[in-house]
């Protein structure tokens, strides 16, 4: 059965334009003047301008348009949420409800930027500044390129044994099929000036001190390393899994038939991991799969689309329903017990009224936080993430701090890619000595 | 029911949309087809004299686009008719005979000797055919042979061969005016003094459509060189219409009718054409782009709007522009008009200020209270009509015209009387 759905994990959620339905697609855009689409873009991409090369058959120029403020622009043009970003806002929404393909247009000169194996760009004079980056995610790569382009020699240091942080081990394999995300952080480093480091985290092989004392600066980008406890006491089950754990060893697995989950899966949580976990469990052959959400669809992290993306796949979204406890038989979770939610004065209460939903298998997705022991260091936080100013800097002169483990930006991939851009930016000012 | 037929120098036809000379009306099978999709009439491919041309045997057309490869121009290299001049006559007879209620009518051009067209005027009257049209246009290929565009060029030619053939022939003659010159009334003027019953206007304009910059070879490219060719299509249709309203405003041919030619594609083009003189049209790149079929597009688009705008048939509108065709000396300046952005229309795109910023009067704003919005600032609009150009949504900016009280930007009253600049103060040689 499974088979068929089985190659919709490796199968391209949009499949690229050919050249013909990119330059239609191109000619719808107004080139605006001060276009709201930049403006909604994390990264400023200067999107009328690489949308009008493409128009005149200019694919490589149009590709430095995009890698001049977003050096992922081939992954950001896979996974953005456009639908929230730059084509929410896209003039031609607001006249017909159909936005320039924004997002589809960006692979289509990336991807042909990146066959040719090179980059557009010619490294600056080297400065003799070492930096270390801790985190070969989409925060650390953009940090690194864009320090390595101010002629600045980095080391790279990141826990596990592959690049790319959740590009490698999170995105949902249908939004990155072909092993994109290597092709490109190897595309990115041949940039040439940064060494990796894998398999070195902090805490165990280094300390912050001892980077601090070993480089003139440090860029911090280790993402969200762990999850939010439901109180379940989940632990104890082999069949309960933590989302981001399912989808890592999904991403990692040579074989995705061999990746088993249950005939019923519930999915708990609302945002976009809950979504993804929950369509590519269906895709693995899963017959029922459903999201189990404790608020209101509307309040759903997830956006309209992915939700919608889940429901064309036969996911069911219910909602207003929160776990109060897991009911197990000799140690397998059979059913999960929920109790029903409504909004009282503002706040989220439980009716008392509760239902129990069997299950083969559970997985939680209600959210990451920053590591325990990153938490530790002496580096100031807010709301449970590294405090950052607006140039990504830390409470500590020599620490920039970005991604998902900084308390400013969306927890996306763009907005991890401009953090790392403008730490890189401070962080050149600051070697060169220049005030902002 | 509004009357869509069609009476051309006495030549009938069921509406007043002819297929012009080329290769539409090349031969029997196509011309059959376009009578079938129900084509008014056509000019046949301009017959020459035997031996018949040849033309290339590679590419012939280049085309310009838009983004989308929409056809917004193409180009041609190809000659007269490459058949034999026998062949073509028996098609003809046969034609007309089977569709005795459309229009035919037969280009020609052979060389410029009384003899010539004495004796190819004389062959074409016994195929039963409606009328002659005088190729005097073609521009690339005939016109380095002493025919086409270079006799259309020298008018005393087009008056000399105009008058042989109404001379040996009985059949009404048509002149196609070529736009290579500088005056089109120039022609205009010859065929009417040598007796032309009409003018068809126009035919192609020279020229380059492409350059293959990996080969650096001219397009239509033939064995790596290209020679230039003959320009028609949407694009030109602006250049054509001017060219119908000066002949049909010039008093010494206002009398001469117009069939009108150059980038008809739709019923509006059509309707324009007509509106500044000319008593029908002929299509031909738009049926080479489309097929025939848009036949049903022209006539039933034709039909609706002179149901809606109260005209009967086509002589009610027919000219009905021509007399608003003015030389620029004799506008009204003392006419005021301001842009005027239509808020729920506008979809922000920023256009209509940054073209008006950069190239214009600095008249449109882009912020308003620190919020993005665009609006006419009076004091600065000149009413030039920039904004309106290039808004992409239609009806969004309108020019309003301003009746009453000051003009914000001079900061004189409205004047309500007519004035021109050849009695204005700054004109050196006015009179007042
Ligand atoms: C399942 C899932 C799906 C998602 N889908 C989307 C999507 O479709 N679109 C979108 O825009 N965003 C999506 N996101 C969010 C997006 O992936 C993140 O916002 C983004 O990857 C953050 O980048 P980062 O560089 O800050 O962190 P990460 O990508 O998490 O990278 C952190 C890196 O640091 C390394 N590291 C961690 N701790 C240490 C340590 N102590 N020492 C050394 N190295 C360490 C890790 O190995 C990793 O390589 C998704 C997230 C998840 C979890
Ligand atoms: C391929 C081609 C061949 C043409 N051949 C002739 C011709 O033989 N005789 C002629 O009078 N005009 C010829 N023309 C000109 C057309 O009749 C017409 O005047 C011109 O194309 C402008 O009209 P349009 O814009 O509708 O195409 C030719 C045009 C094309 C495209
Ligand atoms: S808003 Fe839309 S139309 Fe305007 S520049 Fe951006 S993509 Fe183009
Ligand atoms: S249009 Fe027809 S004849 Fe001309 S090149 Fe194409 S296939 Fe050949
Ligand atoms: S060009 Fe038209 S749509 Fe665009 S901002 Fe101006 S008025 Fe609005």
């Amino acid at each position: 059965m499974g088979s068929g759905l089985i190659q919709k994990l490796s199968t391209d959620l949009h499949q690229p334009l050919s050249k013909h339905e990119a330059l239609v697609e191109s000619d719808r855009c107004y080139f605006c003047h001060d276009a709201p689409c930049v403006t909604a873009c994390p990264t400023g991409i200067d999107i009328p301008l690489f949308i009008r090369q493409i128009s005149t058959d200019n694919p490589l120029g149009s590709a430095k348009t995009i890698f001049d403020e977003n050096i992922f622009g081939g992954m950001c043009a896979r996974v953005c949420p456009t639908e929230t970003l730059c084509e929410q806002v896209c003039v031609r929404n607001t006249a017909e409800e159909r936005p320039v393909k924004i997002g589809e247009l960006q692979r289509y000169s990336t991807d042909q930027m990146m066959n040719t194996g090179k980059q557009p760009y010619t490294k600056a004079a080297p400065t003799n500044k070492h930096v270390a980056v801790v985190g070969a995610g989409p925060a650390g790569l953009s940090c690194a390129h864009r320090l390595a382009l101010h002629g600045h020699t980095v080391t790279v240091f990141d826990a596990l044994p592959k690049a790319g942080g959740l590009n490698e081990y999170g995105i949902a394999a249908y939004k990155t099929v072909d092993n994109f995300a290597q092709r490109e952080a190897d595309y990115i480093l041949s940039i040439g000036g940064i060494e990796v480091k894998h398999e070195q985290r902090l805490g165990d092989a280094f300390t912050l001190e001892s980077l601090k004392a070993d480089f003139d600066a440090v860029f911090v980008g280790i993402g969200l390393g762990d999850v939010n406890d439901a109180g379940l006491n989940a632990d104890q089950y082999k069949n309960v899994e933590n989302a981001v754990d399912f989808i890592a060893r999904l991403r990692q697995s040579q074989n995705p038939a061999d990746v088993s989950v249950g005939r019923r899966v519930i999915v708990i949580g609302g945002g976009m991991t809950a979504i993804d976990a929950a369509v590519q469990s269906k895709m693995l052959g899963a017959e029922d799969v459903s999201v189990i959400y404790r608020r209101a669809q509307s309040q759903m992290n997830a956006s309209t689309y992915e939700q919608e993306l889940a429901q064309t796949n036969g996911v069911l979204l219910k909602t207003q329903l929160q776990p109060k406890s897991l009911i197990a038989e000799s140690g397998l979770v059979t059913g999960v017990e929920f109790e029903y939610t409504e909004v009282q004065n503002n706040g989220l209460v439980g009716t008392g009224e509760t239902i129990t939903v069997a299950c083969d298998s559970v997985l939680m997705a209600i959210g990451q936080t920053l590591s325990e022991q990153a938490q530790q260091s002496e580096l100031e936080l807010a709301n449970g993430r590294i405090q950052v100013d607006e140039e990504q800097r830390s409470s500590d002169a020599k620490v920039w701090a970005g991604g998902d483990c900084a308390s400013n930006f969306e927890d996306l991939t763009v907005a991890a890619v401009q953090s790392g851009k403008l730490a890189a930016e401070s962080i050149h000012r600051a070697l060169s000595n220049k005030s902002a | 029911m509004v009357d869509l037929s069609s009476n051309f120098l006495g030549i009938s036809s069921p509406n007043p949309f002819w297929l012009a000379s080329a290769p539409p009306t090349d031969k029997e099978t196509n011309v059959v087809r376009a009578f079938e999709a129900g084509w008014g009439g056509v000019v046949w491919k301009t017959l020459g004299e035997d031996p018949n041309i040849v033309n290339v045997n590679g590419p012939r057309y280049g085309a310009i686009y838009s983004a989308d490869r929409t056809l917004m121009g193409l180009n041609n290299i190809e000659l007269i008719t490459d058949r034999p001049l026998q062949t073509n006559l028996d098609e003809i007879a046969r034609v007309k005979k089977d569709w005795p209620d459309r229009a035919m009518v037969v280009s020609l051009m052979v060389p410029c000797e009384e003899s010539n067209w004495k004796n190819i005027v004389k062959k074409v009257e016994d195929t039963g055919a409606d009328g002659l049209e005088l190729n005097f246009g073609c521009p690339h290929g005939m016109s380095e042979r002493g025919m086409g565009a270079a006799v259309g060029q020298v008018p005393e030619y087009i008056q000399m061969v105009t008058a042989w053939c109404k001379q040996y022939s009985s059949l009404p003659v048509i002149v196609k005016l070529t736009p290579n010159i500088t005056d089109i009334r120039m022609p205009a003027r010859a065929a009417n003094a040598g007796g032309a019953d009409a003018v068809s206007l126009i035919n192609t304009i020279s020229s380059i459509i492409s350059v293959n910059l990996d080969t650096m070879s001219p397009e239509p490219s033939i064995d790596g060189w290209g020679s230039h060719g003959g320009y028609c299509g949407p694009a030109v249709k602006p250049i054509a219409m001017n060219m119908v309203a000066e002949i049909a405003r010039d008093p010494e041919t206002a009398n001469l009718p117009i069939s009108g030619i150059g980038g008809i594609t739709t019923w509006r083009d059509a309707a324009e054409f007509m509106t500044l003189g000319a008593q029908n049209v002929q299509v031909c790149t738009a049926a080479m782009t489309y097929g025939f079929k848009i036949i049903d597009e022209l006539t039933t688009g034709l039909a609706n709007w002179m149901e809606s705008a109260g005209y009967n048939k086509l002589d009610d509108f027919v000219g009905k522009a021509t007399p608003n065709v003015k030389d620029w000396q004799n506008l009204n300046l003392n006419y005021i008009a301001k842009a005027k952005i239509d808020q729920d229309a506008c979809i922000s795109c920023g256009r209509c200020h940054v073209v008006c910023e950069d190239t214009s009067h600095q008249a449109i704003t882009s912020t308003v209270n620190g919020e993005r919005r665009f609006e006419v600032i009076d004091e600065e609009c000149v009413g030039c009509n920039l904004c309106v150009s290039v808004c992409p949504v239609d009806n969004c900016i309108t020019m309003e015209q301003q009746t009453s009280g000051v003009d914000a930007r001079t900061g004189k009253p409205i004047n309500p009387n007519y004035e021109n600049w050849t009695t204005h103060p700054n004109n050196p040689a006015s009179a007042g």
